[in-house]
């Protein structure tokens, strides 16, 4: 366990404690939760060296989240750049770095993306629920008291480790790029695909959706030229993550990691992991493509992009 | 029986085995799921059973595409209906009143019952869980007496209490924990569905049989049960 604890001085609007998802209960109505941007999430653990999906804190906006350690702390930050400072100093992110005893880490707001994460050596401490530490507000799950709230002003985090395994720094080519404009998101069809008019399934891929206001970790709705589908709703069927659903008003609603297990809206498919990550990235306003792309193509660059962190 | 594979994600196969909601599908759903769990091991993430599919969640690092398909489509060959009769019985006390149950009036009306009559038919149906899902031990279940189908509210509570039993067309459910919800609600029940699911151990699972018993207002809190009233709007 770590010397060193932070503590949190003031709460931004949401801080959640992540690890890689939920598994496995999906059947008792349990969603998968972990962290949004999966692969921040993963940089971050590996500039320190720990297992990839060991548990941290996604943080969402900055809002002044003011954490102040008791001791000197080597932590990393991945993801977004939500404009962050030691004391007064600017801290870019994807890097390793030190929080001397007293300072403070602030985030402030977006400058580029909209989820940070930061990691701890070993992970954070917290408790496990159904095999995660996930946190979940909807299902009051998971969190440092097990009730799903986000990081609350006073909360002490304490890590597993007392020295990270490695100091690493993220090579300059391999860091990811925060969606601006025009990002693009594979999509494999399937599902009700074939339930929709064929100028609908034109649409999908030849129009820019612009992300909504209206998106969180459930859900993301995405606005454009309707959609139609000849069916009204169906009997509801579990849902994968990354899912294109349709409710009537034709406007998409990509399903994200706090989703419903089952859910009765027809759907178009189901857009990549690695979409999924890039669109948890997005502002309201940006501009998205989808892309067509097979089961087999979409497994195919996965394993690429996974091979990465070997 | 002929299942049926369509792709639901990169990583996820969608298993369709009925068109409609009937409580025979259960008697294949749940042989599927034990044959699904069985051929993929440890390369199933997460498998979920609804009313007519089985959403199947695979490691694509162990299984590709293809291989995952046929997988599929194997173990699903010689599938053969399971007796639903042992299905577990569960009986969850309720204590109906407006106070609670603020559509237990409404429904009533709109069926041309008394609310006596509706809480009798209402218990009167062992009635078979179809999904877990919306929430953490949230039963999908039915078939609801269809004089008492009622559709969901048009404008859904922000806040319906943990224990809220409801009623939506022709299913019926008890939500396991504070949440928001479009079900007209009849009354509540103590049972704290939520902390059995937390523990991993759902009191009921797809396949059971649910009866509701009307209880009192001093059983009700015998039981530890919480008598705040739920708003009519909130």
């Amino acid at each position: 366990m770590s010397t060193a604890t932070l503590s949190v001085k003031q709460a931004g609007p949401l801080a959640l404690i992540q690890d890689g998802g939920r598994f496995g209960v999906g059947h008792l109505g349990v969603t998968q939760s972990g962290a949004a941007d999966w692969i921040s999430f993963y940089w971050a653990n590996w500039l320190l060296g720990n297992p990839l999906d060991s548990t941290a804190l996604e943080i969402v906006l900055g809002g002044n989240l003011t954490l102040e350690a008791s001791h000197d702390a080597c932590l990393a930050l991945a993801g977004a750049d939500l404009d962050a400072r030691i004391d007064d100093h600017p801290l870019a992110p994807n890097t390793c770095f030190t929080l001397k005893a007293g300072q403070r880490l602030i985030f402030r707001q977006p400058r580029a993306g909209l989820r940070a994460y930061l990691a701890f050596p070993g992970g954070l401490k917290a408790p496990e629920v159904l095999g995660s530490r996930a946190c979940t507000a909807r299902e009051q799950l998971g969190g440092l008291h097990e009730d799903g709230k986000p990081l609350q002003t006073g909360d002490q985090l304490v890590w597993l480790s007392e020295k990270p395994q490695a100091v690493r720094q993220l090579p300059e080519a391999l860091v990811p790029a925060m969606p601006a404009q025009h990002c693009t998101l594979p999509l494999v069809l399937g599902s009700q695909a074939a339930h929709f008019a064929g100028r609908s399934l034109y649409q999908v891929f030849n129009q820019p959706w612009k992300v909504d206001q209206r998106a969180d970790r459930m859900g993301v709705r995405l606005t454009g030229q309707a959609l139609n589908s000849r069916l009204g709703g169906i009997i509801s069927e579990g849902i994968p993550l990354g899912a294109v659903q349709i409710p009537p008003d034709g406007q998409p609603i990509v399903l994200m990691n706090d989703r419903q297990t089952i859910g009765g809206y027809p759907r178009i498919g189901a857009i990549t992991p690695s979409a999924c990550a890039r669109l948890s990235q997005c502002l309201p306003g940006t501009e998205v493509w989808l892309q067509p792309v097979s089961a087999t193509q979409a497994q195919v660059d996965h394993r690429k992009q996974l091979a990465v962190w070997r | 029986m002929k299942p049926r594979l369509e792709t639901a994600a990169m990583d996820a196969l969608t298993v369709r085995l009925f068109d409609t909601i009937d409580e025979g599908n259960m008697a294949w759903i749940i042989p599927a799921d034990t044959a699904l769990r069985h051929a993929f091991g440890n390369a199933l993430i997460d498998l979920i059973p609804s009313y007519t599919t089985l959403l199947v969640h695979y490691d694509c690092r162990q299984l590709g595409f293809v291989e995952a398909t046929a997988l599929a489509r194997n173990a699903l060959n010689d599938l053969q209906p399971a007796d639903i009769q042992n299905g577990q019985l569960h009986e969850i006390p309720v204590w109906y009143d407006a106070s609670v149950g603020p559509e237990l009036a409404p429904v009533a009306k709109r069926a041309g019952l008394s609310v006596e009559q509706l809480i009798t038919r209402h218990c009167g149906h062992d009635y078979c869980v179809f999904a877990l899902g919306f929430a953490p031990g949230y039963g999908f279940m039915g078939l609801v007496d269809e004089a008492l189908a009622t559709p969901r509210l048009t404008t859904p509570r922000q806040r319906v209490a943990a224990g809220s039993v409801g009623i939506a067309d022709r299913q019926t459910a008890i939500y396991p924990l504070l949440s928001p919800g479009g079900w007209n609600i009849l009354g509540r029940t103590a049972v704290p569905l939520f902390e059995y699911a937390k523990r991993g151990e759902p009191l009921f699972r797809p396949g059971d049989k649910v009866r509701f018993k009307a209880i009192s207002k001093a059983e009700f809190e015998a039981a530890g049960g919480d008598i705040t009233p739920l708003a009519e709007r909130s």
